[in-house]
């Protein structure tokens, strides 16, 4: 068959003589624009390969005329990254939290490198504007947990809160129901009388006089008399109506049953020390700073 | 090999296939047994089940027929169409399935609360559901079908196994299962789109030398001097998809009755070889196998020859030559060697001519033929299929460019470019296969309905049109969010920032998504009207060689 020539009448082009279930193939030339991009990219691909790192050897490779090398750029890149950081901020290590807020220049750079370390380390749990959720405080308000100030805030950041590091702030609220110290009657009965302290509604029948028993025997000694909490404890104030957990008295009993031990991670070794001290300045100018 | 002596009850490949059932359900039976890891012990009675299903169907099977199927009745191939059938209709069901997942994880993008907060339903879980699902198994299905389909057609000769076949269509579905399952289980070993772990692995790569056995049989068969072109193609997808699977999923089990392993490539090792798989995946999977698809059914839908044989040859053998090495382009600007990064990217530039001799074929195909187009939906359809394969192939070699790659690299314009390739190049063409297959097969004069075509194509089209725009712009933001920098030298954004501003375009990806996720359901509707309720074909046997009337 091959060799009667067989033309496809539509384009007047010779075919490759065979058939497969009706299929023929024509035999067209390869498409010249085609043919010659495909050599300029082998071209140029040589032409890369002499001038860059390309083809591995024995030992080595070749290193390719232009000497580029990515480590090389690498370091190159942070050392500048670093040295403009330096000229920027670099009296910022020297300098005190209060220094810091006082001198413009430092100001700034603290706010933009802890708005940047902000975004990426906190706002996982805090919220990318600090507002918070469930479980882990708003840092935009002036109730503070573990103080509001500077220091404060820089502390909580390198220690963390019931965190590993050596220094960690510590304060535990222990698990009264778990551990068989209150039952549920009295829970619930200190659950209501501490929305009381916050003004809230209390639900008709609560035995507030046994909630005020239960609350001085147990809860005064961290929470104060009146509920207005304990900085040195972290310790949350009782009265403001502001709820770390929530403020029904579900969640309240589930407080005085289980207890809370929410963590803190230390910053302190993964952060270094001019990140966390702009850290605390950021956070400071969140809205309730001290 | 179908021979049957009157003596037996099995047939020699029966025997074979009844003999790998029932050492499969031995081997299931004692890790039902002794298994404590309850993944395990779920895919275990799996395979259980099934294996012992399968052997009693053969059984069923064996002792009710009579004789064998000859290789040819009265002078014509007698095909084997069964397998085929089955696995076109399974490629159509698992290519709904795989679309919705992928609808319901663009959402989770959208919004995280649909991750359910459980285990099972989380988008680190549906997610290689997804791409296994529309990869493996709407994919792969497909493969297998058009591939038993084409080279039976082109030899002209029946199917070579005699009932193997049946077992590369069952089996292969049956690691579908395995795979899927462990995934939304926890069971993976955490390499991209290689997440099934050793024993579905083992089980693959069993199907997968039948598999490539039974092409090379109905080669050997064959009544037409040459093998055509598809053939090619389809021959290295299935050479190759073997090699790299098993190199890649080299792993040592914790023990015979636990799902966990160990790789044994280790660090930048595994790393390239991950991508050395990973990327021909994408070449030898969904580009060698479903330009094998294009070689038979655009031709053919067309009437035309194809437009040139020695751009075929060329770009087959540059197309697979040069695909192997570009899997470092991967692996920009991490701790692979600048060297192998710069071999993947040179390799993948010159990729680009190679992987246009395919473009340049299907659609000059179509010379002398451009008017069908208007009238044809199936196959403009495969033309728009081939279209979009010669963007993402160009797009592909700009992306392997170290400077192009260090803004695109983990964007989402990475994720954009690959759903151009798999929702308009892999998508369009199968959908196109599986259109004109389904009247072939279940013999019928037509698809039941031309305008239901019209609907799934421009449905779709739009969807992938809505898919690729969001996530170029979505990607491009992203790049250049992450890499701004202030005066100062700290970064501009924070990441949840740049994940905050993705918002819109991920909604605008979902909505894509939902239609390309309407039309395939569009698509199975016609199927199945055209199945049940077509005209049937005047001639009851399978189409002669002869040309064909228009259909």
């Amino acid at each position: 068959m091959a060799d009667k020539k067989d033309i496809d009448e539509i384009s007047g082009v010779e075919t490759t003589g065979h058939e497969w279930d009706g299929l023929k193939e024509l035999n067209n030339p390869l498409p010249r624009w085609w043919l010659w991009v495909l050599y300029a990219t082998i071209i140029w691909a040589v032409g890369y390969w002499i001038l860059m790192p390309s083809w591995p050897l024995i030992n080595d490779h070749t290193r390719g005329l232009l000497g580029h090398s990515d480590r090389a750029v690498v370091v190159e890149r942070i050392e500048a990254l670093e040295a403009l950081r330096r000229e920027r901020g670099g009296r910022l290590i020297e300098a005190s939290l209060d220094e810091v807020v006082e001198t413009p220049a430092l100001l700034e750079f603290a706010m933009a490198s802890g708005r940047g370390a902000f975004g990426d380390n906190c706002a996982g749990c805090h919220g990318a504007g600090g507002a918070g959720a469930p479980g882990y405080p708003n840092l935009n308000d002036d109730n503070w947990l573990w103080g509001g100030t500077l220091e404060d805030i820089q502390e909580s950041i390198l220690y963390g809160i019931r965190s590993d590091h050596p220094q960690t702030r510590l304060g535990d609220m222990p698990a009264f129901g778990r551990d068989g110290i209150l039952d549920i009657e009295e829970m619930r009965a200190v659950a209501a009388y501490v929305r009381g302290l916050s003004g809230l509604e209390v639900a008709e029948g609560a035995d507030l006089d046994l909630g005020a028993t239960v609350y001085a025997d147990y809860c005064a000694a961290c929470h104060g008399p009146a509920g207005e909490g304990s900085r040195d404890l972290g310790a949350p104030d009782l009265s403001n109506n502001i709820w770390l957990y929530g403020a029904d008295v579900e969640t309240i009993v589930t407080s005085v049953r289980e207890g809370r031990a929410s963590v803190m991670p230390a910053w302190e070794g993964r952060l270094d020390p001019v990140t966390t001290k702009a850290l605390a300045v950021y956070v400071h100018s969140l809205g309730g700073g001290e | 090999m179908t021979d049957k002596p009157a003596d037996k009850l099995l047939g020699n490949d029966e025997a074979g296939v009844f003999a790998l059932l029932f050492w499969t359900a031995v081997a299931c039976l004692l890790i039902v047994a002794k298994t404590q890891d309850p993944a395990m012990e779920i895919h275990a009675w799996f395979g259980l089940v099934a294996s012992v299903a399968g052997a009693f169907a053969l059984i069923v099977h064996a002792s009710e027929r009579r004789g064998t199927p000859p290789d040819e009745i009265g002078g014509k191939p007698n095909y084997h169409m069964g397998p085929v059938k089955l696995a076109t209709a399974l490629g159509a069901f698992w290519g709904v399935v795989g679309f919705a997942a992928g609808l319901f994880i663009a959402l989770q993008m959208t919004f995280p609360a649909l991750n359910l907060d459980l285990p099972w339903t989380t988008f680190g879980r549906l997610r290689p559901v997804h791409t296994s699902a529309v990869i493996f198994a709407f994919g792969g299905n497909v493969l297998i079908a058009t591939s038993f389909y084409v080279v039976q057609r082109t030899c002209r000769a029946r199917l070579a196994g005699g009932m193997w076949p049946w077992l590369v269509v069952w089996g292969y579905n049956a690691f579908i299962v395995i795979a899927a399952s462990g995934y939304v289980l926890g069971v993976t070993q955490s390499k991209e789109y290689a997440e099934p772990e050793w024993y579905a692995d083992l089980w693959l790569t069993i199907v997968w030398v039948i598999y490539l056995l039974v092409f090379l049989g109905t080669l050997w068969k064959r009544k037409e001097p040459h093998i055509y072109v598809a053939n090619w193609f389809f021959l290295a997808f299935i050479v190759t998809i073997a090699m790299l699977h098993v190199v890649n999923n080299l792993a040592i089990p914790v023990s015979l009755t636990s799902s966990k392993s160990y790789i044994v490539w280790a660090g930048v090792q595994d790393a390239m070889t991950q991508w050395w798989y990973g990327h021909n995946a994408v070449g030898f999977f969904l580009t060698a196998g479903f330009l094998g698809i294009m070689y038979y059914f655009i031709p053919k839908r067309a009437e035309r020859p194809v437009y040139s044989y020695r751009l075929s040859i060329i770009h087959f053998w540059s197309l697979i030559f040069l695909y192997i090495w570009a899997g470092p382009h991967h692996l920009h600007y991490t701790s692979v060697p600048q060297w192998a990064q710069t071999l993947g990217m040179t390799f993948s530039i010159m990729l680009w001519m190679p992987s246009w001799g395919g473009m340049i074929n299907g659609i000059m195909t179509l010379s002398g033929a451009w008017d069908r187009l208007r009238t044809d939906p199936v196959l403009r359809m495969m033309v728009v299929s081939v279209a979009f394969y010669g963007m993402a192939t160009f797009e592909g070699p700009l992306m392997s460019i170290r400077a192009v790659n260090s803004l695109s690299h983990y964007t989402d314009w990475t994720i954009g470019h690959v759903h151009s390739g798999a929702l308009g190049w892999v998508g369009f063409i199968s959908f196109g296969a599986i259109y004109c297959l389904v009247p072939w097969l279940w013999e019928k004069k037509r698809l039941y309905s031309l305008r239901a075509v019209e609907w799934h194509f421009w449905i779709a089209t739009i969807g992938i049109v809505l898919y690729i725009t969001a996530m170029w712009v979505a990607g491009i933001m992203q790049g250049l969010m992450w890499r701004a920098y202030t005066e100062l030298g700290f970064l501009e954004y924070s990441f949840v920032e740049s994940i905050d501003a993705m918002f819109p375009y991920y909604l605008i990806r979902a909505l894509g998504g939902a239609l390309f996720v309407i039309g395939s359901l569009i698509m199975v509707w016609n199927l199945w009207m055209t199945a049940r309720h077509g005209e049937p074909a005047e001639e009851a046997a399978p189409r002669t060689l002869a040309a064909q009337p228009a259909e």
